[in-house]
This record gives C-alpha cells, structure tokens and sequence, in this order.
C-alpha cells in the first residue's frame, strides 16, 4: 500500500501484452471468420482488457510482492496462515510464538470456506424460491409477468445502505418483527446477530438476479412443445421435468451465475445483520484493504477467491456441458 | 434511435454542468459528513471572499487512501490523532504557519503539544472527547465504573463491543492493567484471549449502528465513543455514559494541512475562522462533542460545564491515554490478534 | 385453486420484497432525527430534502451515471453477446471467461484496481472515471441477460437472411435484436439498477467532490443518516410506481387495440 508506485517496466509490459492480445484478435478474425458476428465482441474485448484485465495485472502484481516491490510468496502463506506475517514479526522481536501458543491460523481459510457455503446456500434458496415465481410469471394465462419483473426491480433501486438498515429496524430485538410477536403473545424472539440473518439478507438481495434470466427463458420458450407432451400422454410433472426443466436450464445457469459470484464476495450484510459475529470473504478482504492497510495480503486474498470462483463455474459449466441445453430435447 | 440519440445528448450536455468552473478564490475542505456547522461557510466567504467546498470521508483510512492519491484535492482534513501521527511520518502533511492562526491561543492548553505531534508544527485540535462504556439504566442497576462489567456474565447477549482494533484491544488492555499503546506481544496476547473469552457474551461488534440501537434499548452495554453517547443520551433518558477508573482512550479530531495542499493560506485562514470562539461555539453546540477551545467553552457556560459526559473532569482525564500511532511490524501482530478475535468461534 | 396457489406464492415474495421499502418510507415521515425513536409525524425532511444541495447534486450524478452506463454497457454487452454466441468452443469459453472475471471480483478488488489504474494513466478521478467504471461492471451482466435469448434462438434465421442477401448490419437489426429485445431490456434494467446501487466501486473511481447518492449516505453514516435519504427514497418509488403504471397502462390499451 505505501509503494503506490508500480516501477516503470510494468506500464511497458502491460502495454505491451495488450498490443500482442490485439494483434492475436485480429489476426484471428482475419483466418476464421472475416467480418462475422464474433466481430462484434471486439469493442466489448477491448473495454475489459483495459478495464478488467490489466486492472487485475496491477492486483496480480501486487499479489506477487511485498511492500518494497520485490516478488514473494508470502502473501499466499498468509492466506494458508493467517498468522504467518505475525509469526514472522513475532520471530524478529525476538519470541517464540509457539512458546506464545501461536500456530497455524486457520482464520482466513476458514473464512472462506464458511462464505463458499454462505453463498452455496444463497443459490440453493434463490432457486427454489424464483424459480417456481419465474414459472408463474411466465405462464401464458399470467398477463402481470412484465408489470412483476419491474416490481421486482423497484425495491433494488432504493439504496442498499437504506434498506439494510430497514431489515435492521424490522429484526432487531425490539424491532417490529418482535413487538408484533409479543403483541400476539409469543415470547420474543432473536431474529438478528446471526448467520440465519445474514442469509436472509443475501436472499433479499440476489433474488432478482435469480427470477429474471429464468422468466426470461420461460418467457421465449414455445408453449407448443409443453402442449405436444401433454398431448403424448405426459402428466403436468412429466412434462415440466421432460420439457420445460430442461428448456429452462439455460436461465438456471445464468441465474445460478449472478447470483453464487456476488453472493461469496458479500460484505457489508454479515456486519449489519450479523451484527460482526462472523466475518466473510468480502468483508476479510475488505478490512485487510482498508484497516490492516495490507494491499499484498489483500490482493493474494482475492486472487485466491477468483480462481475459486471460476474453478466452480467451470465445474458448472461441466454439469451442462453445451452450457445451453437448449437442444435436448 | 432518434429518440435514444436524443436522450443521450441530453444527458451528455447535463452532465457537462455537474463542474462548474470558477476563477474564485477557494478552500478544499475535506472532514466528516455532519461534522462541522455549515452555515458558518456564508460568515467565511463574507469577511475573506473565499468559498468553502466540502467534501465528506467515513473512515480515518479510507481519508488517508485518498489524500494520498489526489494530490492537491484538499486544502484542509480533519484526521483523528494517530492518523495525524502517521501522515506526519508519511510527510503528507504541511507546517501550519502559526503567524496566521493567531487564534490558535483559545485552545485549551491541556490539548496542545500532544504526543502524536509535539510542537504543534501540523495540526489543531478540534473536537475531541473519549471512550466509555453507554449503559442502560433500566437493565443495569449497579455502578459502571470497570471495564470488567463487560465480562460479567449476568449481561451474556446483551453487550455491545466496537468494531475497531485500536479502541477495542486499548480497552481490554486498560482493563488488564497496561498501556494501551503497549508494544509487548505478550500483553497483547492476553488482550486476545480476555475478547476471546468475552466473545460468547457479546452480541455484536458493531460502530455506527450502536448508537441508534442503544436508543431503542437493544443492549444493557456498549462501548461508545462520548461523542455518539451524547447523541443516544439526548434520545433516551434512560441512557448514561460512564468512563471506567481502569482509565480509557482520548481521542482528538485534528484540523491538519495536507503538503499538496494548493490553497495553503487560505487553509490556515479557515483554520484560524474555526479556532475564533463564536465559531468554535457554533460548531460545538452544532455537533455537540467536546470543544478544545477554552474561549468558546467560556463562553457556553453551565450547559456546557455541568455535562459531565462532554466534559469529563480533570481526575478522569488524568487516567486517560493518548492513542500513539503504532509502527507497521506491530500493526501486523495488531491485525492477525484482532483476526483470531473476530472470528473466534 | 391453483390460479390461487400461484398468486398467493408470488404476493408472498413480493411482500417480502417491499416490507424494508415501506419500513424505510415510514421512517421518512418520522420527526426525529434517530430511526430508533418515532416523535410524530411530519414533512420536515421533505422540505429539507429540497433545500439540500449537496443531496441534489448527487441525486443528479447517481441518476445520469446509472443511465449513460445503462445506454453504454446494453450496446456493448449486446455487440458482445452476439459475437460470443457466434464464436467456436474455445474463444467462446475464453470470452465467457473473461465476461466472470469482474463478476468474481469483489466490489472493493474491482474499485482498487481501477483506482489503480487511474492513478497509473494521471486521469484525474472524478464523473467521467466513475462512468467508466459503471460500465466495466454492468456489461458483464447485459451479456449474461442476452446470452440465454440468443441460445434460444433459431440458428439459422441470420444465415438465412445473409444468404437471401442481407448485410450484417441489417440481419442485426431486423433478425437477431428484434427476437432478443426482452434479454436486452433485461439487461439494461439491470446495469441501471446495479449502477443506481452501487457504492464500492464508485467510492474509489471518483474524486470526493463528485458524490453520488450511496456515497453520500455512506459517509454520513458515522453522525447517524438522516431521514432526508429516506425521504428521497420514498419520493423515488412514488415517481417509479406511477410511471409503471401509466406505461402498463398503455401497454394494456395498445393491446387491447391490436
């Protein structure tokens, strides 16, 4: 964090691989395909190598070397270790952190196992819970389906910050949820500073993202097809297992997409509605970025949940192998 | 496409007015949103000629992040005392001229020449105040004069702790009998254990949240800085705000000179404005936290004096630390401790 | 009975979609200052919104930024998806790649970096690169929005039209946008809305003197935010409800008419 200032070659080699991932493209645009449609990807290509990729080559970097700019591992250690850099400091002063009752540090490692489940969960209950409302929507008898996506959208536009904040007035202790509760004669119940809370929020949050590409898809398909199931002979679960499910897929895998992605990199929920008991991922990043002023350790941490996260959506990617399944039927 | 095209330059030629270029005299101020009252801007630019921006940070760090970044964005900052420390040993700060803040002399002479910069060179207190305990009287019916009362078990599920390394291990450290600025790993790792042991008890760690919470009677304890104590209190009388005999934290909100400041003198004629009394009191009966600035305290009188919460007395004081900014190899073992607290099960 | 079953299901998620809404524009009405505590009701922070220009100013950055990287990232992202769905396997799975990358990263990682970058190429920080930001985290999602329509689609319509003699240009036009109009406007909703919400990024690709809503909020946060942000919420979701409505009604009639 306090060399802001990456030397002077890095600038060059970036420069320089954009310069060769440019060439590549064209040179192959040029033998595949002519003036095709994968043409129209390059303006967006352009835009993320600039704006993505050599963003992620500065955090590469960073990842990669300690404080003074000279390359090193220890950054990932850390991750292994959380109390690797302590340990090390601990050593220069001259103690013995084992004798200290230090050993390996779990927490970052830990950390992430509990975000991957946190959001692992998110997806599950986003699923069972849109899909079944994408499928109403979708339902050519339902005239509502494009008044609701937008219904489902307004809540997103009031501020993140603000309604957060409003779950907090509902679940709170002597929040509205609990003075309803005791209102009726039921005890009083705590609602909030747990990972129940934490979950609810990110289920507030990421819904939409899981409705809309599934209507989207349901939306487009050919009610015909379902009608010729019935026709053969399928009952209403046949079909929608044999016909519609499979249709859909390609809605699933998008909306599993928008929704697992930000949902292990989620901060700020866990410290509002979880009341800080628990850390996640973001919120570790976070506060290694900002508090412990550690723009190495920091920048290995998310590399690290990168990797994760496209390891797991290739694994996706090989349970719906055409990534489509538009086709089986 | 005609009507997407014009949608477009519309909005292309308003947001061409979002900056609006002027050739007037200015200062770039950058400080806490709310902190400051902001009609004494119109009083500025009346008697110098020079007008006020204002921009707003929410944490010590990230305000740090972005004076180093922008270079000559902001003219004056408003950091808290460790920080002051560390941009001092950064060189992000400029000398105060003193010549030009000759109202400087109201600030109360307790607050000035502080560790975290001795002579007084780069920065002027102003607001300042400490760290204790806010309870609620109708949960708590004994006197809140430890720390020790949040390790009582009687409050399980009912405390509130700070989310903040510094605050938090410098009270638990008090509570043990050292230096909050302590620098032995041992100590420290007492600290550890001590919030370890707590953790079960504790029903949030938590910041700007707890004061509101606090109102609405989530919790019997919590540890607050006085200047949200002030602001819960005044909600709820129900409320009162203790600092433990063990001793406590100090803290100051400095006004400093970033050193790429472009509009250096007319930073140190706002910095002067603030140190004037009228305005020291406006701003004080503003915000309500503790003023350094003896002049304006005169001046407020028995409201001000009488409220022991926003000026504790002198014995309390005494038993009081500043927070020193801690060198980095010792911020690292901070982190990893405050890692293992945080996530304890 | 089913008809009931189904209504009945998605008035449940709505209401668990709207109760924070209508607890935030209750609190709008509130006269004091703390959320924690009701003193009456009145129209005190209406007025004060008005009078705010500081809010006034970010409302203006966050709503034409949310829409610039809306119009931007929907053209962008459709272009792209497009050539995403025509490319072989492995460029394609390459694309797709690169399209989760801002996705993964976390909110904070992708605002560092792109500060970063800014700081790298002497761009002075301010509304022009936090538009720019907005649109690097938007298009992913308009592509991820569009992607499933075009898979839906007949594949040989645009070879179809290019054999019968349409230029590229033209089978865009009026072959593939028309059938995948519902992903576009999907996705524009969505990076509207992403850009509308978001804080993270913007917070560290701009200059503090171009505010926009959330960073605003976020920095009053240590005083305790004030009830004038919920009452611009409030007012927000009443001009957006109203609009929905008349559009849906206008959409009903013109059906009725065809």
């Amino acid at each position: 964090m306090n060399n802001l200032q990456v030397p002077a070659w890095g600038i060059w080699v970036m420069l320089a691989g954009l310069m060769v991932f440019i060439v590549l493209l064209v040179v192959y645009f040029k033998r595949n395909h002519g003036l095709k449609r994968p043409i129209f990807a390059s303006p967006y290509t352009l835009w993320m190598v600039v704006f993505t990729i050599v963003p992620c080559l500065l955090i590469g970097y960073y990842a990669f070397t300690d404080i003074n700019g000279a390359f090193t591992l220890d950054n990932f250690k850390n991750f292994w270790d959380s109390n690797y850099d302590m340990n090390k400091e601990l050593i220069a002063m001259g103690f013995n952190p084992a004798d200290m009752g230090f050993s390996r540090g779990t927490v970052n490692v830990d950390t992430l196992v509990y975000s991957l489940w946190m959001a692992f969960l998110c997806t599950v209950i986003c699923l069972i819970l849109g899909y079944p409302a994408a499928h109403i929507m979708a339902d050519r008898e339902f005239k509502l389906g494009p008044t609701l996506v937008i219904l489902f959208v307004i809540p997103m536009w009031m501020n993140f910050l603000l309604r957060t904040i409003a779950w907090m007035s509902l679940l709170e202790d002597n929040g509205l949820i609990n003075s309803l509760l005791e209102w009726l004669g039921f005890g009083k119940v705590q609602l909030m500073y747990n990972s129940g809370a934490v979950l609810l929020g990110m289920v507030y949050n990421y819904l939409p993202f899981m409705v809309f590409p599934i209507y989207n898809v349901l939306n487009k398909m050919d009610y015909k097809l379902s009608e010729a199931a019935m026709d053969l002979g399928c009952d209403k679960w046949k079909t929608f297992y044999k016909v519609t499910l499979p249709l859909s897929l390609p809605g699933v895998v998008s909306g599993i997409t928008m929704v697992f992605m930000p949902a292990v990199t989620t901060f700020f929920i866990p410290r509002m509605l979880g009341g800080g008991n628990t850390e996640m991922f973001g919120d570790l990043i976070e506060r290694t970025f900002l508090t412990a002023n550690n723009w190495n350790v920091g920048s290995a941490l998310s590399m690290i949940m990168m990797v994760l996260i496209l390891l797991s959506l290739g694994l996706l990617r090989k349970v719906d192998p055409e990534g489509e399944g538009g086709s089986m039927i | 496409m005609k009507k997407l095209s014009l949608v477009l330059a519309l909005v292309l030629a308003l947001s061409a007015c979002v900056f609006p270029a002027s050739a007037e005299e200015v200062v770039n101020i950058y400080n806490w949103y709310d902190y400051m009252d902001e009609s004494i801007f119109e009083d500025f630019y009346k008697e110098t000629g020079i007008k006020v921006n204002c921009m707003y940070f929410t944490t010590n760090e990230d305000m740090m992040v972005q004076v180093r970044v922008s270079p000559g964005a902001y003219d004056v900052v408003f950091p808290s005392e460790y920080c002051v420390e560390r941009m001092i040993n950064e060189g992000l700060l400029a000398e105060i001229n003193m010549d030009n803040v000759p109202n400087a002399k109201n600030i109360s002479s307790w607050l000035m020449n502080p560790d975290y910069d001795p002579e007084n060179k780069y920065s002027i207190p102003f607001m300042w105040g400490t760290v204790g305990i806010l309870y609620d009287t109708t949960k708590v019916d004994e006197p809140v004069d430890s720390w020790g009362i949040l390790w009582d078990e009687k409050y399980a599920n009912n405390i509130f702790m700070l989310d903040s390394i510094r605050d938090t291990m410098g009270l638990t450290l008090k509570y043990l009998g050292y230096s909050m600025n302590t620098r032995d790993p041992l100590q420290l790792k007492e600290a550890t254990d001590k919030l370890v042991e707590q953790k079960p008890l504790v029903k949030a760690y938590q910041v700007d949240e707890t004061k509101d919470k606090m109102v609405n009677g989530e919790a019997a304890l919590a540890v607050v800085w006085s200047g949200d104590a002030l602001y819960a209190m005044d909600l709820n009388e129900n409320l009162a705000y203790s600092v433990p005999n063990e001793g406590s934290n100090v803290w100051v909100d400095a006004v400093v000179i970033p050193a790429t400041a472009k509009n250096k003198e007319n930073a140190e004629k706002f910095i002067d404005f603030l140190c004037r009394p009228d305005i020291a009191q406006r701003n004080c009966e503003y915000i309500w936290y503790s003023s350094p600035n003896a002049a304006a305290i005169e001046l407020m009188g028995e409201d001000y004096t009488e409220n022991l919460a926003i000026n504790p007395t002198q014995d309390i004081i005494d038993r009081c630390e500043w927070f020193q900014d801690i060198p980095e190899n010792y911020m690292t073992v901070y982190n990893a401790l405050w890692s293992q607290v945080k996530n304890a099960k | 009975m089913m008809k009931f079953i189904k209504r009945f299901y998605l008035s449940i998620i709505l209401f668990f979609l709207y109760v924070p809404i209508v607890i935030l524009i209750i609190q709008s009405f509130n006269d004091g200052k703390s959320r924690a505590k009701w003193e009456g009701f009145s129209f005190r922070w209406y007025q004060e919104l008005f009078n705010d220009a500081a809010i006034m100013q970010a409302l203006y950055v966050t709503i034409s930024i949310a829409v610039l990287a809306a119009i931007i990232s929907t053209i962008l992202g459709t272009l792209a998806a497009i050539g995403i769905h025509a490319m072989k396997k492995r460029p394609q799975s390459l694309m797709m790649t690169l399209t989760n990358i801002p996705m993964t990263m976390p909110d904070i990682v992708t605002g560092i970096s792109l500060m970063l970058l800014f700081i790298f190429t002497k761009v002075e920080r301010g509304y022009w690169t936090m538009l720019l930001a907005h649109v690097t985290f938007d298009t992913p999602y308009v592509i991820l929005s569009v992607l499933p329509k075009l898979k839906q689609m007949n594949k040989h319509s645009y070879e179809a039209a290019l054999d019968l003699g349409a230029t590229p240009t033209y089978a865009l036009f009026h072959v593939i946008l028309p059938e995948i109009m519902p992903g576009v406007i999907t996705g524009a909703m969505l990076a509207f809305t992403l850009s509308l919400d978001d804080f993270t990024i913007s917070y560290f690709t701009t200059s503090p003197l171009v505010q926009n809503l959330s960073t605003l909020i976020y920095s009053q946060a240590r005083k305790g935010i004030k009830p004038t942000m919920n009452a611009l919420s409030a007012l927000m979701f009443v001009a957006l409800l109203v609009l929905l409505l008349v559009v849906n009604r206008r959409t009903t009639k013109a059906e009725v008419k065809n």
